[in-house]
């Protein structure tokens, strides 16, 4: 009989480093090319916390605030603190001790929602990454003073700033020293480092080990279902089906579909980002699409509002053009709309 | 020759003993048998018995021998009918899954692999879990390029040819997020090991060496620390450890032996073995050799560890050994008594995989699992373990000790020292309880 199921018998395998070979040949050193200025600084856009790679530029709070009700408040709200789309950024939770501190006690509040301007020790964070990847569905949209100037309106909102505040680069430092949070962070921990000393080490113990056996945590009946019939999560033979967890019959593909278009596409595309069946999200909902469209033929016409994108139908909020969606899906989509159901 | 045993047949029916009700047999197990529950007991197992009627009983030939299947008779269906191969049609559970109410929108989110029902040590790259700051994007990779600026000798840019074309190296590493199994810190809140330990992939990579690049660009010896930046949409950054870079970090394009699907970076990621996912970034596009940390928004704001005291641990990266059973595990459910086959996953992002033992009795005593190799550094490590069900109420665990010497702690060892508010880096003991209906259930125990 075969006898690789032998316990504690393990598979010996090599695994060469991969450590810098010397011997490579000098040709491979020429693959690649030398990267232009212009290519560097288009795409070496970071900012460090010691504000290395901040350009020029200045905003101040009152722009901010105009550009903010137009490009942000539809997710974060209008003072930064919804819930809806985000996690908030601001709840104007921080005190003028934590402010002297730089350190956001009310981080060790359970009951105290965490948000951005608690959390966050460097002002370049925020910068960095509003210039990167907001607005949401238009990152790098942004001009560097309005980056400056949407900033300024955060700093505002957390009364970090006054209002009639203009923060530039050559004052960022100083908004720097008053960063609620800027000594709530350390490194002093084993995680950093593949040879960090960890914090917590379990025990060895194998008999009559000193543990607590009692169940303090279950998940209660009513919430079994609240990911989905679990029975239809697994395979359904095999020694571990699932449990049912819905009622009989009912069953994942029973439920009711939501559209006539495979709501994979929405989802795909990246449509249901900005728009959902009901209600105005970032965009409008699709039902208002649908109405506003209905009778008209107008799926050429919403292809190409799909496809270049638009502002001014559904107001100021503009949408970007969606080119990657593939010609198919364009066309399903778009007579999804038109056909109004 | 098998026993005929009447719940053979792929254990489609629970056997007679699970057709009791919990609270019957603890009354039994309290109260005796008296004429009452006599009768329940007779009620029970006459459904048990109607129930299997037709289908297997011992005296029975079994009709799917006995009558010879419709695929026994028919002309098979064409090569390359489905010229990249999909699974069988009876496997479309098997599938990643979002837990509703997680994330707010579906772009920053998650899809979390379903580890209940893999096999061995490598992720199936369509069950390959989920997670993006900004959506995913589709690249051509002919219009993708790696630059490599900051602290070289000369700034360098890369085509996909070119990385191609460069000495390649594959590797098996796993992957796992640092917000892992974050849902159960302060309670048991979700029912499957899909969603508790479901950011879990064990995957082969291939690539180029991340030092050979930085070789070429002529990087100065003093740097310290690295960025790595995406392509996408959020240009995704992250600081990495020049200490990682410079042993084991890979540019990858190949993942299981094609290039990387879309959802995992196609057509190039930065792999970072045993560091948690969110630094391995995905659309790669550029890498900037520096001497300070960067902070970036997965830095400070995400991915921070918080400690009662209030403290934020920053660049928490490595992710410590771990183990989870993945069958039986929550919402699952065993049909009858008997032999099982007890599997699960083990590994650590400090080394390999050295022991892995099992408790059947809720952590008061240990037995060592089977390994099945090969075990490999920073990767996925199978384990399996004999295990006979009685019936009775069970709590199972699993625990990996490293080749650092490490042991998995208990979720209480853990929440001593962190708190439960820490969101990242859970990689406590998991327990899963068998209930004497059978049925796996996530609890957590104190």
């Amino acid at each position: 009989m075969f006898s690789l199921a032998k316990r504690g018998v393990l598979a010996l395998v090599f695994v060469s480093p991969l450590s810098l070979a010397t011997d490579y040949p000098e040709a491979l050193y020429q693959l690649g090319r030398p990267a232009t200025e212009a290519e560097v600084a288009a795409w070496d856009i970071d900012v460090r916390p010691d504000f290395k790679g901040l350009p020029e530029g200045a905003g101040s709070v009152e722009e901010g605030e105009v550009l903010w009700l137009e490009k942000c408040a539809v997710c974060h709200g209008d003072f930064g603190d919804s819930n809806e789309v985000f996690s908030p950024l601001v709840l104007g939770n921080i005190t003028p001790e934590d402010m002297e501190t730089g350190r956001v006690a009310s981080l060790q509040d359970p009951a105290v929602v965490r948000t951005t301007l608690m959390k966050v020790s460097s002002l370049s964070t925020i910068w960095d990454y509003i210039n990167r990847a907001m607005p949401w569905n238009a990152p790098k949209s942004l001009e560097t003073d309005e980056v400056y100037a949407l900033v300024a309106y955060l700093l505002q909102l957390g009364y970090i700033v006054d209002e009639d505040f203009v923060l530039s680069n050559n004052n960022i430092e100083e908004v720097q020293a008053m960063m609620p949070n800027r000594n709530g962070m350390t490194t002093d921990h084993g995680l950093w480092s593949v040879n960090g000393e960890p914090d917590v080490v379990g025990s060895d113990c194998t008999d009559n080990c000193d543990v607590g056996t009692e169940v303090v945590s279950f998940i209660p009946d009513y919430a079994m279902n609240a990911h989905g019939n679990l029975k239809d999560q697994v395979r359904d033979y095999g020694p571990f089906p699932g449990i049912q967890t819905a009622p009989e019959g009912e069953s994942e593909t029973a439920q009711e579909p939501v559209s006539s278009v495979p709501e994979s596409i929405l989802v795909s595309n990246g449509c249901t980002g900005c728009h959902q069946v009901e209600g105005q999200l970032v965009g409008p909902s699709f039902s208002d699409i649908m109405a506003k469209y209905a009778g008209q033929d107008a799926a050429e016409y919403l292809k190409g509002k799909i496809k270049n994108g638009g502002q001014g139908v559904w107001g100021s909020m503009a949408m970007p053009p969606m080119a990657q969606v593939e010609e198919t899906s364009l066309q399903t989509i778009a007579d999804w709309l038109a056909a109004g159901n | 020759m098998h026993d005929s045993n009447a719940n053979h047949r792929g254990h489609i029916r629970p056997a007679p003993e699970s057709f009791l009700e919990p609270e019957l047999v603890a009354d039994i197990s309290a109260n005796g048998v008296n004429e009452q529950r006599r009768g329940l007991l007779r009620g029970a197992l006459a459904t048990a018995v109607a129930a299997m009627s037709g289908a297997a009983l011992a005296s029975e030939s079994d009709p799917d021998i006995v009558n010879i299947p419709e695929w026994s008779r028919i002309l098979g269906k064409s090569v390359a009918t489905n010229p990249y191969g999909l699974p069988s049609k009876y496997e479309a559970n098997i599938i990643r899954r979002q837990s509703p109410g997680l994330t707010q929108t579906d772009q920053a989110s998650v899809a979390f692999t379903p580890l209940q029902s893999t096999f061995g040590m490598i992720t199936p790259s369509g069950l390959h879990f989920e997670r993006h700051h900004q959506g995913w994007v589709d690249i051509d990779p002919r219009r993708h390029r790696l630059m490599i600026n900051g602290l070289v000798s000369k700034p360098l840019v890369f085509t996909m040819e070119e990385l191609m074309r460069m000495p390649s190296v594959s590797r098996m590493h796993f992957l796992e997020c640092g917000a892992n199994t974050a849902l159960e810190w302060g309670n048991s809140a979700v029912p499957t090991v899909q969603y508790t330990h479901g950011m879990l992939s064990g995957s082969e990579w291939t690539g180029v060496p991340l030092s050979l690049l930085l070789e070429r660009a002529g990087f100065d010896k003093s740097a310290k620390f690295l960025l790595a930046e995406g392509a996408d949409g959020s240009s995704m950054t992250r600081t990495i450890n020049m200490e990682n870079a410079l042993d084991d970090a890979i540019v990858a394009y190949g993942q299981n032996g094609e290039m990387l699907r879309p959802e995992q970076g196609y057509p190039l990621r930065l792999v970072v073995p045993g560091v948690q996912g969110v630094s391995w970034v995905k659309w790669l596009r550029r890498i900037e050799v520096g001497d300070m940390p960067y902070a970036a928004k997965d830095e400070t704001s995400h991915y921070v560890d918080l400690m009662p005291d209030g403290l934020q641990r920053q660049y928490t990266s490595i992710q410590e050994a771990k183990s989870v059973i993945t069958s039986p595990s929550g919402g699952q459910k065993l049909m009858s008594n008997g032999y099982y086959c007890i599997t699960g996953l083990a590994w650590s992002g400090r080394g390999s995989v050295k022991k892995v033992e099992v408790s059947v009795d809720g952590g008061r005593s240990w037995r060592e699992a089977r390994i099945e190799g090969p075990v490999l550094p920073k990767m996925i490590t199978r384990f399996n373990f004999d295990w006979v069900w009685d019936g009775s109420e069970t709590l199972l665990q699993s625990r990996v000790t490293d080749s650092t010497g490490y042991i998995q702690p208990q979720r209480s060892e853990l929440v001593s020292v962190r708190g439960s508010r820490s969101i990242y880096h859970n990689n406590a003991i998991q327990t899963w309880r068998v209930n004497q209906s059978g049925e796996v259930e996530n609890v957590q125990l104190g």
